[in-house]
């Protein structure tokens, strides 16, 4: 079974971003860049199926410039067996993403397409879902627990009342939620090793895709500073602010 | 912009994709099974047994060792080490990369000197964070001068007897074997041969040398050694030629300290910036009196100097003409660094700085240690005044 697995790179989790000073995006300049962490636990999930005999390849494929490389490099230190980049040019929308990966998905036959739920820089939570519209795939997304079963898959779902256990037919789609793993450090022997490993690169033409924009960002501001604290003399005073003030009783 | 650990450090064209890679992976590797508890080993005196063989997984204790024996050798260079040495050094805990990383002291005796039998019993086990081994010179009745050593090793058919006792020997408590340096024949250099000597043999005893300034965390120990017999085979090298192997291991391990105490430097740094920002004083931040922002620049200068002549030694070991003199007199440059680093960002902590629980505190205690530890000061400059034929 080959299991297809896209990553994104995206600023670090530990980075405190700011905001560009004309309000135009985010600032990237000198900034620490990573894997997306839910991709990191769809890779994750991907290369423990492999370990445990179910997937007999993996193939990570991320979407942007050169430097997306990176994380494609990362994903194959975990344990990948070769990646595929889509080169792109500055931001590309869910809807693109998603295409671009069905154009992989059509030269590539995975049975299983392992995503994050979602990206920590855009939080768009789109392209997963859009993917399986668009492949016409069963796709289960917020996975916390997936088992493969022959030609089926379960997966088991975080939703507001609890977990749900769906089966799905397998080539199928599946978006992964935090809690699906603790993905691995790659260790210093696979990173090196994962030089090593194949890495082919497509266009958007190879895959008959345009890229096209449908929205525009009209602004990015930082959220609004908080305010030191003050100390109250009574009850009364509490209960007056909390009512008059702040408006949340 | 701040000046952080990460920004405090000036670009080095050397760093490629994986050297990034590697630390980004071993920084998580810190922050997640070492950081949250490393303040609580230190005041423990220990670290736990089962960091071990996480560090082997890893790849931290196999870095540079041959592949044959578990390690990870192929495409590893000096910035692969140094990036290493800033990770734990950043902890702020001298005791965990001493204890952790002893190996690097004691396994490349055997490595590059041993039996391939002694290889095969030993590298594999210690590269997997299974078994341990230190590194036995200094004695009771002498440190840095290594030649006139007193601790015998008498020849007894195939055996040697060895009498006499090692001290201040980091890992010493837990190690399951030591590379030991003996006298096997005449006075002064020529006399000394290196012993691999296991821990379980009979005449051996050790005591814990567990209260210390600093480096609390590593489990210094005095060994002694009472009629123990050892086999001929475990010779490391040759008969009396112990003095050469001995003086090989020392360019390694003053990079390791070098390279350490500057990014303990840093994060005093980092410290101590982050406070200034913060901390208002008079009505205004820290940062802002002249006073305080004189010391932070100073702390740079100091940084950016000891940082590009670790790179320059680092670049001088890449192209295979490494100079030992210069590579004593940067462990000189180092410990007068974070020595200088400790003392600023305590004065600019203040109180806060001399409670326990903060990095910088911790860093302050371990400055003696780095500066006498690995050849002193005193001992550097001696050694570089030769190397330079003055």
């Amino acid at each position: 079974m080959k299991v297809l697995v896209a990553v994104k790179r995206v600023v670090d989790y530990n980075v405190k971003v700011r905001a560009k000073a004309d309000g135009s995006d985010v600032d990237l300049n000198n900034v620490k860049m990573s894997i997306n962490p839910f991709c990191e636990i769809a890779v994750e999930e991907a290369v423990r199926l492999k370990e445990a005999g179910t997937a007999t390849e993996v193939i990570a494929v991320s979407i942007g410039d050169k430097a997306c490389q990176e994380q494609i490099r990362t994903a194959l230190a975990l344990g990948a067996d070769r990646g595929i980049q889509v080169e792109t040019e500055g931001s590309v929308e869910p809807l693109v993403v998603a295409k671009l990966l069905k154009g992989v998905v059509e030269k590539e036959q995975p049975q299983l397409v392992i995503l994050g739920k979602q990206s920590i820089d855009g939080d768009n939570n789109q392209t997963g879902q859009m993917l399986g519209a668009l492949t016409n795939m069963p796709q289960g997304t917020f996975a916390s627990e997936i088992a493969v079963d022959g030609d089926k898959l379960s997966v088991t779902r975080e939703v507001d009342g609890g977990l749900q256990t769906l089966s799905l037919n397998m080539p199928a789609i599946v978006t992964s939620d935090l809690r699906l793993n603790e993905p691995r450090y790659a260790s210093l022997p696979n990173i090196m090793k994962a030089k090593k490993k194949p890495l082919d690169v497509y266009s958007p033409a190879d895959l008959g895709v345009e890229v096209t924009t449908h929205l525009t960002q009209v602004s990015v501001e930082p959220p609004a500073e908080r305010q030191a604290g003050i100390k109250v003399e009574s009850v009364d005073e509490l209960v007056d602010k909390l009512k008059n003030e702040a408006k949340v009783i | 912009m701040s000046l952080t650990f990460d920004s405090a450090r000036m670009p080095n064209p050397h760093m490629r994709e994986e050297h990034e890679a590697w630390r980004t992976q071993l920084r998580r590797f810190v922050d997640t099974e070492i950081m949250p508890y490393a303040e609580q080993w230190d005041e423990d005196g220990h670290i736990p047994i089962e960091l071990w063989p996480k560090a082997a997984e890893v790849g931290l204790l196999g870095l540079g060792y041959p592949e044959a024996f578990g390690g990870i050798s192929e495409g590893i260079d000096s910035w692969h080490n140094w990036i290493t040495n800033e990770e734990l050094a950043r902890i702020g805990v001298g005791g965990i990369p001493a204890s952790l990383m002893v190996h690097g002291i004691g396994l490349p005796p055997v490595i590059n000197w041993g039996s391939e039998a002694m290889k095969q019993a030993v590298a594999p086990s210690v590269i997997a964070g299974e078994k341990h081994i230190a590194l036995g010179i200094t004695e009771p009745g002498g440190g840095s001068d290594v030649a006139n050593l007193s601790t015998t090793a008498e020849r007894d058919g195939d055996h040697f007897i060895v009498n006499g006792s090692k001290t201040y020997i980091t890992g010493g408590m837990r190690a399951n074997w030591v590379s030991t340096a003996v006298r096997t024949g005449g006075e002064g250099p020529g006399g000394v041969s290196m012993l691999l000597i296991p821990t379980d043999a009979e005449g051996f005893s050790r005591t814990a040398l567990d209260r210390k300034q600093g480096w609390w965390a590593s489990d210094t120990a005095t060994l002694y050694f009472d009629n123990v017999r050892v086999p001929v085979e475990n010779l490391i090298g040759e008969e009396n030629k112990g003095f050469l192997v001995i003086m090989t291991n020392f360019n390694g391990e003053r990079m390791a300290m070098a390279s350490g105490m500057e990014a303990m430097a840093r994060v005093c740094l980092e410290e101590a910036v982050a406070w200034a920002q913060e901390r208002k004083t008079f009505g205004k931040r820290l940062a802002d009196h002249q006073v305080i922002r004189h010391k932070i620049a100073q702390m740079k200068q100091k940084l950016n100097a000891t940082q590009a002549y670790v790179r320059a030694c680092y670049e001088s070991i890449e192209s295979g003409t490494p100079n030992p003199g210069d590579i004593a007199m940067l462990k000189v440059q180092a410990s007068e660094t974070v020595e200088f680093c400790a003392r600023e960002a305590m004065q600019i902590l203040g109180g806060i700085g001399y409670m326990r629980g903060s990095r910088v505190e911790r860093i302050y205690r371990e400055v003696r240690v780095n500066a006498i530890g690995g050849g002193s000061e005193e001992i550097m400059r001696d050694l570089a005044s030769r190397q330079y034929g003055i």
